[in-house]
């Protein structure tokens, strides 16, 4: 097993559609150890969302899991029962979004609806929970007696998404998946609340699996990186590892396009635009856009293979059998 | 919330001026003739300008107008030409009525309604979602009065399951009039053997008068529970880790309800203007029968005190409506 | 000459490429349409009654309108497929004609109130403040009531005849076309576009009608339709009351209430015409129902 507490194993989603199947995952590989904090970036639309959907087990229709598997903590979770999933959820894995006046509901007072998590993973009475409540909004920063009164609405984002922590970290999960959290909010609101997150997660020991667009982000928080492109996971490698010495084409593309501080070298964009999951380039998914291309790019997805101790990526640039150099 | 509510009622008492000013025009300008139609039109012209003169109708119409609203501001809705009556003590007498059937026929409607409408959406696209469909679609596609017709036919004529027409049997005793309402009434004074009857004679109507409101409420709960369903906060509540019962009940029903009592505002009309072909089949002494009859004879101050009231009552219900969704939503409140 | 024609053809490309996505539009309604099982349904009820209000005089097998009292309260049989009523008069062939006066009803009133209605709406939405404001609050006084009851008064002041129906029906109704369509021109009229014809120097009212009301007719038409339903149901309900078309014209309704007397033994002079208005209106509320699945953009997946 490559990772103790989530193992993904090629894992194939899709998506039924008036306009046609979208292949929206293509046999996605992610590990991840316990305390661990794995950062998932990617375009828009390359299927960050559905991965970590997928790990929580809520793929409903139009959507579907074609094949490939998760484990949590070695248990796989196609064969878990109904009840089974549900408690690793409540219990074990939580989840933030990036609305998150929107993910909370507007008729529920936000002492209810941490209650409600707070019950759910102790197995008490709601009403039991209320001390618990109180303490876990103070945890998160939040003037507690009375946010737990209000109503979403009348919560800013920043608030709201203090009020969202408080919820997930209510379980002490094993696992803690972050989508976009910061990405509705103001900028200065933004760091506020990657402190607190850092700070609680730090404490209370729980992996994190951090889904961003914002590599500055990423490169403060996370120890690993996985790098996404259009429904597969094409490198992956700790943090200073990709930032330092990018393997996959795809990468070194996505770095050049961030600015740095400090560089005046021109930022250069990747080519070419995000595919369409209707109808996929076939082979290596890259491959229209990839400066490298190679015959065989289009007609196999190449394995994500080791390449270097530790640093994971997926490209025939590093295969035996195509050797070139890499630059 | 104080504002909100100051403002809604400003504005019904516009509208409510309106539409005192709607009945009077239909039945003064337009070219009806209510003497005629009270006399026979072969009446000595005499007799007809002395009818005329006696109820006002020889003034100029901005006269008339001027007489008819300084009654509506005392309570005043004028004399029934057919009942000899104050058409305030008619309405106090068959306005229970109607209101006893309608209430019947919303509790009937809206727990059906829903919970077709749920069901429908939690198993969109199953045999369950197809039926309901169905079933309300045809609810809201048959004549009220054929159906009407169909079920006594069916329940009283062949079958004997279920009384005939009227509000209780020639034999049963009627309790003692207190509110108006007879199945109410006979609680009240504790005279079960009315109770029982008024019931097996309230169910036709109540079912007939319900089924096609429970249509337009069952569709209009599918499509805001589906559009529910579809939200963030429905995700995070099931990436709690909540059972998909909890999810549905108690994260999604509340919001979903919401837009749900705003169409039972509108129901309340549909069923007024459904109970005057009810009762006019069932035989059921309300106000909607007592409205066709005064149009049928144009029995003037009777039809504009009738509609004026049915209008106010159907005001008041949107008014309601209104004002309970404010309290149910949240986001409202300001 | 090759010369030409290619460049016709590319020309003819041009303009396909260019409607391509109108033309997609389509093809995606109707695929939606298609696979709307209620809606084809629906269609196909529709066509069926507006193919027998068109050949209704060639279809009936009887007079519908004289009596003939040797053929009195006649069971169904073949020779009379429904039965006849009191007059002996042929039901089957009373409710084939009376198809021509619900649709007839239909079509009026159709074109008065969504007529008057989006007249009056784009007028209220286009020119705001003052005029819309004491246009929608006598909107607010019609909808004040249930409409059938107001149509039941009108009609009764009126008179009841077939014309007055549609009279009374209309002016009830054209509340729902107004708001519509004071919505819809309240949207159009901030687009850039009106903005450039204005500056061009077109006045209010040719801009009104030749820029804003044209935009405004699909919904409101996608709202005839599912109006349609209850439309039939009105005049029927007015009728069955005796206060809409009058006997001896075949109205459907009137004519379920010719039968409420002989109810018991004759069932089948009421029962034939209710049949007939629940199902056209089953017709149009089937095609409404796909109608509205197809209008709803959450849907469009």
């Amino acid at each position: 097993m490559r990772g103790d507490l989530l193992d993904v194993r090629e894992l194939k989603v899709v998506f039924y559609t008036y306009r046609g199947i979208i292949k929206a995952l293509n046999g996605v590989e992610l590990w991840m150890n316990h305390e661990e904090r794995l950062g998932l970036i990617g375009e828009t639309g390359c299927g960050k969302s559905v991965t970590s959907l997928s790990i929580m087990g809520l793929i409903e229709q139009p959507g579907e899991i074609i094949s490939g598997d998760v484990y949590f903590e070695g248990k796989s979770m196609q064969k878990m029962s109904m009840e089974e999933l549900h408690d690793m959820r409540g219990k074990k894995i939580s989840m933030i979004f990036q609305e998150p006046v929107s993910a909370l509901n507007p008729v529920m007072r936000i002492g209810f609806q941490v209650a409600e998590s707070i019950s759910r993973a102790k197995d008490i009475k709601i009403k039991e929970a209320y001390p618990e409540v109180l303490k876990m909004l103070e945890l998160v920063g939040l003037d507690s007696k009375r946010t737990a009164s209000l109503y979403p609405h009348e919560l800013s984002g920043g608030m709201a998404q203090r009020a969202m922590i408080a919820m997930a970290l209510s379980s002490n999960p094993k696992l803690l998946i972050a989508d976009e959290p910061t990405s509705a909010l103001d900028v200065t609101i933004q760091a506020q609340i990657m402190e607190l997150l850092d700070e609680l997660v730090r404490e209370m020991g729980n992996a994190v699996i951090l889904i961003t667009h914002d590599m500055g982000v990423a490169a403060e928080f996370c120890d690993k990186i996985a790098v996404m492109y259009a429904g597969n996971v094409v490198e992956r490698a700790s943090t200073v590892d990709i930032f330092e010495e990018p393997l996959h084409p795809y990468t070194k593309g996505l770095l050049k396009a961030v600015p740095k501080i400090g560089q005046s070298k021109e930022l250069v964009g990747i080519t070419g635009t995000v595919p369409d999951l209707v109808n996929p380039p076939t082979g290596c998914r890259f491959h229209p856009r990839c400066p490298y291309a190679m015959n065989k790019c289009s007609q196999k997805m190449p394995p994500l293979i080791e390449a270097k101790p530790g640093h994971h990526v997926a490209c025939y640039l590093y295969t035996q059998e195509g050797e070139h150099n890499a630059n | 919330m104080g504002r909100y509510v100051l403002r809604r009622l400003l504005l019904m008492v516009l509208v409510l001026f309106g539409v005192s000013v709607i009945v009077f025009f239909i039945v003064h300008v337009i070219p009806a003739d209510p003497v005629g139609a009270l006399l026979g039109g072969n009446a000595p012209p005499q007799l007809v300008d002395q009818m005329k003169h006696q109820l006002g109708l020889d003034k100029p119409i901005w006269a008339q107008f001027g007489d008819y609203m300084l009654g509506i501001l005392h309570g005043n809705l004028g004399i029934s030409l057919k009942s000899n009556r104050p058409v305030t003590q008619d309405i106090a007498e068959y306005f229970p009525a109607t209101l006893e059937l309608a209430i019947f026929s919303i509790i009937i409607s809206v727990a059906l309604g829903v919970v077709l409408g749920i069901l429908s959406a939690v198993y969109r696209n199953s045999w369950v979602d197809h039926f309901s469909r169905i079933f309300s679609i045809l609810g809201v596609s048959m004549p009220v009065f054929w159906t009407g017709l169909i079920l006594l036919l069916i329940f009283y004529y062949i079958l004997g399951w279920l009384p005939g027409t009227g509000q209780l049997s020639l034999f049963t005793i009627p309790p003692h009039r207190i509110t108006g309402m007879l199945l109410l009434d006979s609680i009240l004074t504790g005279n079960w053997e009315a109770f029982r009857d008024g019931l097996a004679h309230i169910i036709l109507p109540a079912a007939v008068l319900g089924y096609s409101a429970t249509a337009s409420i069952a569709r209009i709960t599918r499509a805001s529970m589906l559009d529910v369903l579809r939200q963030d906060f429905i995700r995070t509540a099931k990436a709690k880790g909540l059972s998909g019962r909890v999810v549905i009940y108690r994260h999604a029903l509340k919001n979903a309800l919401i837009p749900v009592v705003t169409l039972i505002g509108l129901t309340f009309g549909s069923l007024l203007e459904g109970a005057v072909l009810t009762e006019t089949i069932f035989g059921w002494p309300g106000l909607g029968r007592y409205i066709v009859n005064a149009l049928l004879v144009l029995d003037y101050p009777a039809i504009m005190g009738g509609t004026l009231f049915i209008a106010l009552m159907y005001s008041l219900a949107n008014l309601i409506v209104d004002l309970t969704y404010a309290v149910l939503d949240p986001r409202m409140r300001i | 000459m090759k010369s030409i024609t290619i460049e016709k053809r590319g020309k003819l490309r041009d303009f396909i490429a260019r409607r391509k996505p109108i033309i997609e539009d389509w093809k995606h309604t109707l695929y939606l349409w298609k696979s709307t099982k209620l809606a084809m349904i629906g269609t196909v009820i529709i066509v069926i009654f507006i193919l027998i209000a068109i050949f209704a005089p060639i279809i009936v097998p009887y007079d519908p309108i004289s009596s003939n009292m040797s053929a009195r309260l006649q069971p169904p049989s073949w020779d009379h497929l429904f039965g006849t009523d009191q007059f002996g008069r042929d039901i089957f062939s009373r409710v084939i004609v009376g198809s021509r006066i619900e649709l007839w009803i239909i079509f009026l009133v159709s074109l008065i109130s969504g007529g008057l209605g989006t007249f009056l709406g784009v007028v209220a939405g286009y020119f705001g403040k003052f005029v819309d404001e004491i246009i929608m609050r006598i909107t607010d006084m019609f909808l004040a009531f249930p409409s059938l009851v107001l149509a039941m008064a009108f009609a009764a002041a009126l008179g009841p005849s077939l014309t007055n129906t549609i009279i009374a029906i209309s002016v009830v109704g054209w509340t729902v076309f107004a708001r519509l369509a004071r919505a819809e021109a309240m949207k159009i009229k901030k687009q850039p576009y009106i903005e450039a014809i204005r500056a061009v120097g077109a006045g209010n009212s040719r801009i009104m009608f030749l820029h804003v009301l044209p935009m405004c007719l699909s919904p409101v038409l996608v709202q005839l339709t599912l109006r349609m339903g209850t439309i039939i149901l009105t005049a029927a309900g007015l009728g069955f009351l005796g206060l809409g078309v009058r006997p001896p014209l075949p109205e459907w309704g009137s004519m379920v209430s010719d039968g409420r007397s002989y109810l018991v033994a004759q069932w089948w002079i009421s029962t034939f015409p209710g049949i007939a208005i629940a199902f056209v209106v089953l017709g149009f509320n089937f095609l409404g129902d796909g109608i509205r699945d197809i209008m709803d953009p959450r849907l469009r997946r």
